[in-house]
């Protein structure tokens, strides 16, 4: 094993869209000595396997492809010179910012780094997370693994389809599979609505006349060595399923879109601060972590429904982890000196969790927040020592779409108490 | 006669009413946020259309397929038949973004182009 300690400014965990991002970002800031770690062979993240269109309509006002949205920033990264070690796995990172990595040609390498940004993105949640009952048959993927199977890798892994969750990468696996040749029997979500954006339940689904079942859900996967087929049925109120509705469906491939959790073990090893709800990353306004120099950006700290979203946030990080560095590895306001944010009644969490006192050097800064439910004709109400500081009426709000409100340095400025809090109000 | 759209130009997805007379012609829509919206609401009740994109596959490539699109929407009417002829379409590597692949697919006057690169595949 190599020890020499290999001292970098920053390191930048992971190349999908909210790596390449942060590191162009710090690196147009002033910061050359750069290096982005990435574990797959290519650059651009899940971006390479998202071949449909749609991304990039907020930061270029282009519809682009996921692919092409990928490669305005690797070329913008490679004009730029940054380094990018692609083939390679990070197996550690400590709070003092020494980053353990492997591959097949240095075998394993530790990186001393003065700041570290984490953008490892998210995973899927898999059958194990929904504990589906039945044996171990072939033919249950995972919406992001079809994905990738099909537009990658070149193989249809089944040609009776059965898709689980109305996530986006589901209803997009739906139409996907339908242009390859394979039969699409129907969607069945859990819950009363979509998780997915409309604009995929319409281009997905109805253009295709795929049925989509809300309230529903798999109670049993049949077929021991290849799936032959499914049981579902409908939920009650508490979401369990009704004896009396269970129906058998025969098909050889079912596909799971049920939710996507931040990838954190890392972060977890670099004792960074975790929200219990979501999985995700608790940064500040600057996109700083609990730990010093280490900053967060993309999946790793919310799920975005946009790649555009994840840009601009990122963007942020690489800005704010330069500063850090320029500033002699300190933070540009005081970390100690802050607002903390909670999320309450409706709001199921906000990012970000933190709010600098001294504002200046970060200005309006954006609070993303998810609600918990459908509500229509509700204000989002941001609220300090019970007075009122902001309230934005909307008219619908769902889980599935991320909610902003821009909160000013003015805003910012009447705060009068550590606590704020952010609440849905009918 | 009334058709409600569901807005695809943007996440918001705005639910918008045409109306039409008994010529099909559009005399009226609300419920649109933006411009884009009564653009999209009138085409999608008078001429559908869609962006198509796929894979198609690629002779020695490092990847076995490159991701393609057309590169403008094409009729919705044409999206089984452009399929079909992307099926049978084969390219030989290396193959880069904005490669025509395809001309005038589904007799639509439409290019399908790639939107990612394939390098050849080198011996080692």
């Amino acid at each position: 094993m190599n020890n020499i300690a290999l001292q970098k400014d920053l390191i930048v965990i992971g190349a999908g869209p909210a790596g390449l991002a942060a590191a162009i970002e710090a690196k147009k800031n002033g910061i050359d000595d750069i290096l982005v770690i990435e574990r797959d062979e290519f650059a651009g993240g899940i971006l390479r396997q998202c071949i449909h269109d749609g991304f990039g309509l907020q930061i270029f006002g282009e519809r682009l492809t996921g692919p092409e949205y990928a490669l305005r920033f690797i070329d913008e990264a490679n004009e730029l010179g940054i380094e990018i070690l692609l083939n390679t796995f990070v197996l550690d990172i400590s709070n003092d910012k020494k980053v353990t990595v492997i591959n097949k040609d240095t075998g394993i390498q530790v990186y001393s780094a003065s700041s570290v940004i984490l953008s490892m993105g998210c995973r899927e949640r898999n059958r194990g997370a929904i504990l589906i009952p039945g044996d171990r048959p072939a033919g249950i993927y995972t919406a992001g693994l079809v994905q990738r199977l099909v537009n990658i890798d070149g193989y249809l892994p089944g040609k009776k389809a059965v898709i689980l969750g109305s996530g986006d990468i589901g209803l997009i696996m739906a139409r996907r599979l339908t242009l390859e040749g394979a039969q699409v029997l129907g969607v069945y979500e859990l819950m009363s609505y979509s998780s997915g954006l409309k604009r995929n339940i319409v281009q997905c689904l109805e253009d295709f006349n795929i049925p989509l079942y809300f309230n529903h859900t798999v109670t049993q996967v049949h077929g021991k060595e290849r799936l032959e087929g499914i049981s579902v049925a409908e939920v009650d109120s508490n979401r369990r399923p009704i004896p009396a509705t269970e129906r058998y469906i025969e098909c050889d491939l079912l596909v799971l879109s049920v939710g996507l959790i931040p990838e954190n073990e890392l972060s977890r090893n670099a004792n960074v601060t975790l929200n219990n709800k979501t999985g995700g990353i608790i940064v500040d306004d600057t996109l700083s972590t609990s730990v010093d120099g280490i900053f967060a950006c993309g999946n790793v700290v919310h799920v975005h429904d946009l790649v555009d979203f994840v840009t601009y946030e990122s963007r942020k990080a690489g800005k704010f982890a330069a500063l850090y560095l320029k500033n002699n590895n300190s933070n540009i306001a005081d970390n100690k000196d802050i607002y903390n944010i909670s999320a309450q009644n409706g709001v199921r969490y906000v990012v970000p969790n933190k709010i600098h006192k001294n504002n200046s050097g970060i200005g309006n800064v954006d609070m993303l927040f998810r609600v918990d439910n459908v509500y229509n004709n509700v204000s989002v109400v941001i609220e300090c020592n019970g007075k009122t500081i902001k309230k934005v009426p909307k008219k619908t709000v769902t889980p599935g779409e991320m909610e902003k409100v821009i909160l000013t340095s003015r805003d910012i400025s009447q705060l009068d108490s550590d606590e704020v809090i952010i609440r849905l109000e009918k | 006669m009334k058709k409600i759209i569901t807005c695809i130009a943007c996440p918001r997805g705005c639910q918008i009413e045409v109306s039409l007379d008994d010529n099909n012609t559009v005399t009226g829509v609300i419920g649109n946020l933006c411009p884009k919206g009564k653009d999209y609401s009138v085409q999608e009740v008078t001429q559908p259309q869609r962006m198509l994109t796929t894979t198609v596959r690629v002779n020695n490539g490092v990847y076995p397929s490159v991701p393609v699109k057309t590169q403008s929407p094409i009729p919705k009417e044409s999206i089984m038949q452009a399929i079909h002829e992307l099926s049978k379409v084969c390219v030989s590597a290396p193959v880069f973004a904005g490669d025509i692949i395809l001309e005038n697919v589904a007799d639509s006057g439409v290019n399908v182009i790639a939107t990612y690169n394939n390098p050849k595949i080198t011996e080692e």
